[in-house]
């Protein structure tokens, strides 16, 4: 049994990706869920998965400004993968005598719904930065995602100088900005 | 798309203010054109969240390769398994109480059962089926006689060829290591101390027998070729769980001395007399075949041809994919260790149409020609 504080300590870690706290919580909860989802229906694939998911979404929630984590973490991440499980078998027209290893739930109906709106966020980036093209899609992640300063990406580019690959790096993201948006605002 | 000067410089500005670069008169000056002109207030807006957009989507992406890296660190170290649960052994062990009760006190009990296990164990084992099943290896005679027809091109391979070697038998094998580990059937050794592999541009190469296991029927080679280079990556991965019914599958392999594609479906998630080892697949096998990879519709390996059945037409059975693993955990821990890395992350070739698929694996499956040295007179 975890103490309080170093749940809290595990919490902070995670949000500041620190990667020795998120072994921690792996290894701490891993098998839990893998046994969960083995007897219900699953392959050790489909444990991964779902695993890995509910510590997306408590990556995610841990790095929200309004975070508050009422529970213990092993509940938490308990409950988020069996709410994501029984929707996945529902999807797949599966069913499954539910056999669960700890009673204790806590309702997570809203942060599965936060949850779903980042997925769906994370995924019209991911097909507004593919049908960006190339080099646009390089030098975007270049500066944006790798933090790569201007005068980097223009050698790496072959640009002549910095201004010229800022340049283009801005009608980048014009046609990014309007290639995401008109995604979002159609999710919406 | 037609992008003014004014624009840029203006995005520009929404950057240099957001990101803190501004001196503190430009701000004030840019603030209040915000207040101003709706368009440049709604710009930074919408550059914003594009930004914190950005930031989660990449955060997201790190993410999600350290959870894989713990994964499969935790893994080594033994802090997590996977796959270890073998179903075999349930289903004995459910007979066994089934019958339990029936077969009660009787002193003979332990006999009986024994008597039970071993004619289960000898029924699943595919080794003893030789009557109903052919194993789909070549005979040497057919080998012969291909290689009188195929008369430069062997030529060619001869001459790197040792003279004083029999071949017994060929079949197909492909890789599951980029470093040059090949997976075939045991049978397609069957009896034989050395092989080589010819690949699909009919390079030949010398392999050595790695490992044998004659009751899951698999083998693994290794290319020991000077001439042979290693590739970077495989295009496809191996799949550790199981597949459903009616899954469209295809499979490479030589039945003759060039390589032939094929394609079926999975009839049965087990193989001949309930095999949970193999599954059933509707597809006409060769002989040659034996050995060789069959996937799917992403060209992920979902098993390794086996044997077919005599009596009806286009039934194969194929070995799960997931005994290679269990071959390589076998391997890893034997008094000769190898670590062979299989690859179990999506495969490179998944949205390709199948003659883009076929092209980027065929480099990959070799036909195994196994043989025996002939003592030196």
């Amino acid at each position: 049994m975890k103490s309080e504080y170093t749940e809290q300590l595990l919490l902070k870690g995670l949000a500041n990706n620190d990667s020795k706290a998120i072994e921690t919580i792996y290894k701490d909860n891993f098998k839990m869920i893998q046994n969960y989802i083995i007897n219900n229906n699953g392959d050790y694939d489909e444990a991964r998965d779902i695993f890995q998911e509910a510590m997306i979404a408590l990556y995610e929630k841990v790095q929200s400004e309004s975070f508050v984590l009422t529970c213990k973490i092993n509940t938490y991440v308990y409950s988020v993968c069996r709410r994501l499980w029984l929707k996945r078998l529902q999807s797949q027209g599966k069913f499954s005598n539910q056999m669960d290893f700890i009673e204790e739930t806590v309702p997570i109906e809203d942060d599965i719904e936060i949850h779903e709106k980042r997925n769906a966020e994370f995924e019209i980036m991911e097909r507004a930065l593919s049908s960006l093209g190339e080099p646009c899609k390089s030098l975007i992640e270049g500066y944006y995602l790798k933090k790569m300063d201007m005068q980097a990406i223009a050698k790496e580019f072959g640009y002549t100088n910095a201004d010229n690959a800022k340049n283009q790096k801005y009608k980048c993201f014009m046609r990014l900005k309007k290639l995401f948006f008109s995604q979002y605002n159609i999710g919406e | 798309m037609n992008i003014q000067r004014e624009d840029i410089a203006m995005i520009q500005n929404v950057e240099r203010y957001l990101e803190g670069k501004m001196l503190p008169n430009e701000i004030a000056y840019f603030e209040q054109l915000r207040k101003n002109i709706p368009e440049i207030d709604e710009m930074v807006v919408e550059h914003n969240m594009l930004m914190h957009q950005l930031n989660t989507y990449s955060n997201r992406l790190d993410f999600k390769n350290t959870l894989n890296g713990i994964h499969d660190k935790l893994y080594e170290q033994g802090d997590i398994h996977e796959g270890t649960v073998v179903t075999r052994i349930g289903k004995i062990v459910q007979f066994y109480h089934k019958y339990k009760r029936v077969t009660g006190i009787a002193a003979s009990v332990g006999g009986i059962i024994a008597l039970v296990i071993s004619a289960i164990v000898s029924s699943i084992a595919p080794a003893n089926n030789n009557n109903k099943l052919e194993q789909l290896n070549r005979a040497v005679a057919q080998i012969q006689q291909k290689q009188q027809y195929q008369g430069n091109k062997l030529n060619e391979v001869a001459k790197n060829k040792e003279e004083n070697i029999i071949v017994n038998s060929g079949g197909t094998g492909f890789l599951i290591d980029a470093g040059g580990y090949i997976i075939t059937n045991a049978h397609v050794l069957h009896g034989s101390s050395g092989a080589n592999v010819m690949s699909s541009s009919h390079e030949t190469f010398d392999a050595s027998i790695v490992y044998r296991d004659e009751i899951r029927d698999l083998a693994i080679l290794k290319i020991v070729d000077n001439d042979y280079q290693p590739m970077k990556k495989l295009p496809y991965s191996i799949k550790k769980n199981e597949m459903d019914l009616g899954e469209e599958l295809f499979t490479l392999g030589y039945p003759r001395n060039d390589i032939t594609y094929n394609k079926g479906d999975l009839s049965a998630s087990t193989g001949h007399d309930g095999d949970t080892l193999s599954y059933q697949i509707q597809m006409s096998a060769n002989p040659g075949n034996s050995g060789g990879p069959v996937f799917n519709r992403n060209g992920d390996v979902i098993g390794i041809i086996s044997t077919r059945e005599k009596q009806s037409q286009g039934v194969s059975f194929a070995i799960k994919s997931k005994n290679i693993f269990r071959l390589v955990e076998d391997i890893k821990n034997s008094n000769q260790p190898v670590e062979i890395k299989l690859s179990s992350a999506s495969s490179s070739i998944k949205n390709k149409d199948r003659v883009n698929q076929i092209k980027q694996i065929e480099s990959c499956v070799f036909l195994v020609k196994a043989f025996n040295k002939k003592k030196n007179n």
